[in-house]
């Protein structure tokens, strides 16, 4: 294989493309309307060409090279195996790595300071709702774009179970698990029939309704003005400088009194589940019912003919997910103090999703990663924040289209039986 | 009496526009089967454009309504057309073997870009036009009366003009033969020397010329819009496709008319807080108890 890169072809690519992004960037990116008039910014769009032909000729020389065919080569055979299967008797050499990692995470609250203690919670949140998508989408492969939806299913039930109810935040935990898989199975059931494709828009539609519900019942929701959430307290001590009934936790240990100790309070609890999510998932894709999930994902009409209930495995999926999500939005609610409509947008969904896609369809440690990377990149790098969906976007594109699988690969122990006990 | 007829011509507008956009939709899906995301955003960038070309056209001292109208139309739809050609180069052309999953993702991926790439541009602030056609035809029903806006009449007659030079495409020229052939079977179309890729760049082209036609339109009569328009009545424009039977051509207009008539309706006659929350219901509904919809054949999956 001894390529000539032929330069023409090349430049003529170039063109073509430059012009196109002419046509394409030329009226919206060159022409910025101002009231009924417009401001001209036509040196934007001469860069933006540039890049664009630039661009074009490098790919073009590039894929005519060896290196270039031999991507094109492997792109289009669709080589692309699913999960590494190890060895039955694999044993990793880095199991002393969790236990550092738990020895570490406990740490955290009492050296980092309140302001990045809080993004590392924002952090967890987001490690929960790509735990909870990532069994949903990454396992069992069903295109969930209205996840959000349960997350607020969580959430307001904490703040509006506290206001009509008098529930606190021990008893909402499980019940807002319970309430969102209640809502799981009422959506999923009768859709997860149908199409993949299908479902997606439906969840699509369901996170709306959810949050124009949640926006327009001002009577139960507050409306846009939201609903403030309590804090978790430890038996019965509350985290707040003056309490109404019984002591403050501070009064109590005699200590100084720190705005500091709910969130600390909150990540501790929020780190322990986590640390149970990822253990309780780690099992599951052990054992038959996680087995299942990756099958159908993988192909839905081979497990049906060999006698899978394809609702049923789906509906576990799907709430087991949300339950998760669930969860997640109760400690988003006690984080923040408060809930409005606003925080559960398609954007939210469109950003677990990223989450997943960028940490690997099933992949445990990559949506740990892509989480953390995601929520606190974007607290680092604040002068580009404007920039970030628009990141998001094309992180999608180019990951499936590079690496539809995620970053990070999928591993999984083989299965062999005991010596000696079959045969 | 007088609302509800009132509200029936408002719909009847409303929805030949969600017919519009819901043919991309449908001819999209018919072809490649997958659910082009990014679809409602090449709506929204169209009246972004639409604006452009109304502010460009006054600044050189264009003001006679007939010319804006047909400028506008030929020029948004000629440059929404490139969008949509160029969406389907980037983000769905390299996805074509691949899982539907990975389209999906990679389409909702361009949707967003979409979205952010308009905003930045453009400013997130909402935009508007100036109210071009003014005056309306009124009858008198009852002790109310019905008033019908020049420009809902001229959306009407676009929008049927749009469809019916569609529909003429598609079921009388070779071009429309070349799309029937690829949407029924790509392979064999292939075999005999029909270049389906290039079929399902024009697909995507007349999809996006559709939402153009719609954009202009919509943003005409309406006048104001920002970056996420599109969000909404690309939703609402599915569930017209999805309602008439999604890879159906005529399905989708009816579609697109029923759904925006019975909108119409219940926010006139129930509440307009909640009828986007009503459409999206009724998605729900359609899809739970007749996926293929109105006009659409069961799908059978195929080993």
């Amino acid at each position: 294989m001894n390529a000539t890169i032929d330069y023409k072809k090349s430049t003529i690519d170039a063109v073509i493309a430059g012009l196109m992004a002419l046509v394409l960037f030329g009226p919206v990116v060159g022409v910025v309307l101002q009231g009924y008039g417009f401001t001209t910014e036509f040196d934007r769009v001469a860069w933006m060409v540039a890049v664009v032909a630039i661009g074009r000729f490098a790919i073009s020389s590039f894929l005519q090279s060896n290196k270039g065919k031999e991507i094109l080569f492997k792109h289009s055979s669709g080589d692309d195996t699913g999960v590494v299967v190890k060895s039955p008797d694999y044993k990793s050499n880095m199991v002393w790595i969790i236990p550092v990692v738990i020895l570490i995470g406990l740490m955290v609250p009492f050296i980092a300071s309140k302001y990045v203690l809080t993004v590392i919670i924002l952090g967890l949140i987001y490690v929960l709702l790509g735990l909870g998508l990532n069994i949903v989408v990454g396992l069992a492969g069903l295109l969930d774009l209205g996840f959000v939806g349960f997350y607020a299913i969580g959430a307001y039930g904490l703040a509006l179970g506290y206001e009509y109810l008098g529930l606190g935040f021990w008893s909402m935990l499980p019940i807002a698990a319970i309430l969102a898989a209640i809502a799981g199975a009422i959506l999923g059931f009768p859709v997860l029939r149908m199409h993949g494709d299908y479902l997606a828009i439906v969840t699509l539609g369901f996170g709306e309704i959810i949050r124009l519900i949640l926006n327009n019942w001002s009577a139960v929701t507050h409306g846009p003005n939201g609903v403030s959430a309590p804090l978790p307290q430890l038996f019965g001590l509350e985290f707040k400088r003056r309490s109404r009934d019984g002591t403050p936790f501070h009064e109590f240990f005699n200590l100084d009194y720190n705005s500091g100790f709910k969130y600390m309070f909150v990540y501790l609890i929020l780190f322990i589940v986590v640390l149970l999510v990822l253990h309780v998932k780690q099992r599951l894709v052990k054992m038959p019912i996680g087995r299942a999930w990756e099958a159908l994902r993988e192909d839905e009409i081979a497990c049906r003919s060999l006698g899978l209930n394809h609702v049923l495995v789906k509906l576990s999926a799907f709430m087991m997910g949300a339950s998760v999500a669930g969860i997640a939005g109760v400690f988003f609610a006690t984080y923040q103090g408060f809930v409005n409509p606003s925080s559960f947008t398609f954007m939210e969904s469109a950003l677990i999703l990223a989450i997943v896609v960028l940490g690997g369809m099933g992949s445990t440690l990559g949506v740990v990663i892509a989480a953390f990377f995601l929520t606190v990149a974007p607290e680092l790098l604040r002068e580009f924040a404007e920039y970030r969906v628009l990141m998001f976007g094309i992180l999608m594109v180019v990951m499936m289209i590079w690496k539809p699988r995620g970053l990070v690969r999928v591993t999984r122990t083989g299965f062999a039986t005991r010596k000696g006990v079959l045969k | 009496m007088d609302i509800v007829l009132q509200q029936l011509v408002n719909g009847l507008t409303l929805g030949s526009v969600y017919g519009l956009i819901a043919i991309g939709y449908t001819m999209v899906y018919g072809i490649i089967g997958m659910i082009n995301f990014a679809h409602g955003d090449v709506y929204m960038v169209s009246a972004y454009i639409t604006a452009i070309v109304v502010a460009l056209l006054s600044f050189f001292g264009i003001e006679s309504f007939p010319i804006i109208i047909i400028g506008t139309l030929f020029i948004t739809i000629a440059v929404t057309g490139a969008y949509g050609w160029a969406i389907e180069q980037i983000a769905y052309r390299p996805l074509r073997n691949s899982g539907r999953l990975s389209a999906l993702i990679s389409a909702i991926g361009m949707s967003l870009i979409l979205q952010n790439y308009v905003q930045i541009s453009q400013g997130a602030r909402q935009q508007g036009i100036p109210t071009m056609l003014t005056g309306a035809v009124r009858f008198d029903v009852g002790d109310g009366f019905v008033q019908i806006t020049y420009m809902k009449l001229v959306i009407l007659l676009v929008a049927f003009l749009g469809m019916g030079t569609l529909t003429y495409i598609i079921q009388r020229t070779k071009l429309g033969r070349m799309c029937r052939a690829t949407q029924q079977d790509r392979k064999m179309a292939s075999i005999l020397g029909i270049n389906t890729d290039r079929v399902i760049s024009i697909v995507f082209v007349i999809g996006a010329s559709m939402a153009a036609l719609a954009g202009v339109l919509i943003t005409l009569d309406y006048g104001a819009f920002d970056f996420y328009v599109g969000f909404i009545i690309g939703i609402k424009a599915f569930t017209a496709a999805v309602l008439g039977g999604i890879g159906s051509l005529p399905g989708a207009m009816l579609g697109g008319i029923i759904l925006g008539v019975s909108e119409s309706l219940f926010a006139g006659l129930i509440s307009s807080d909640y009828k986007d929350v009503f459409s999206f219901s009724l998605l729900v509904i359609i899809l739970i108890f007749r996926p293929s919809g109105l006009l659409g054949k069961p799908e059978v999956e195929k080993v």
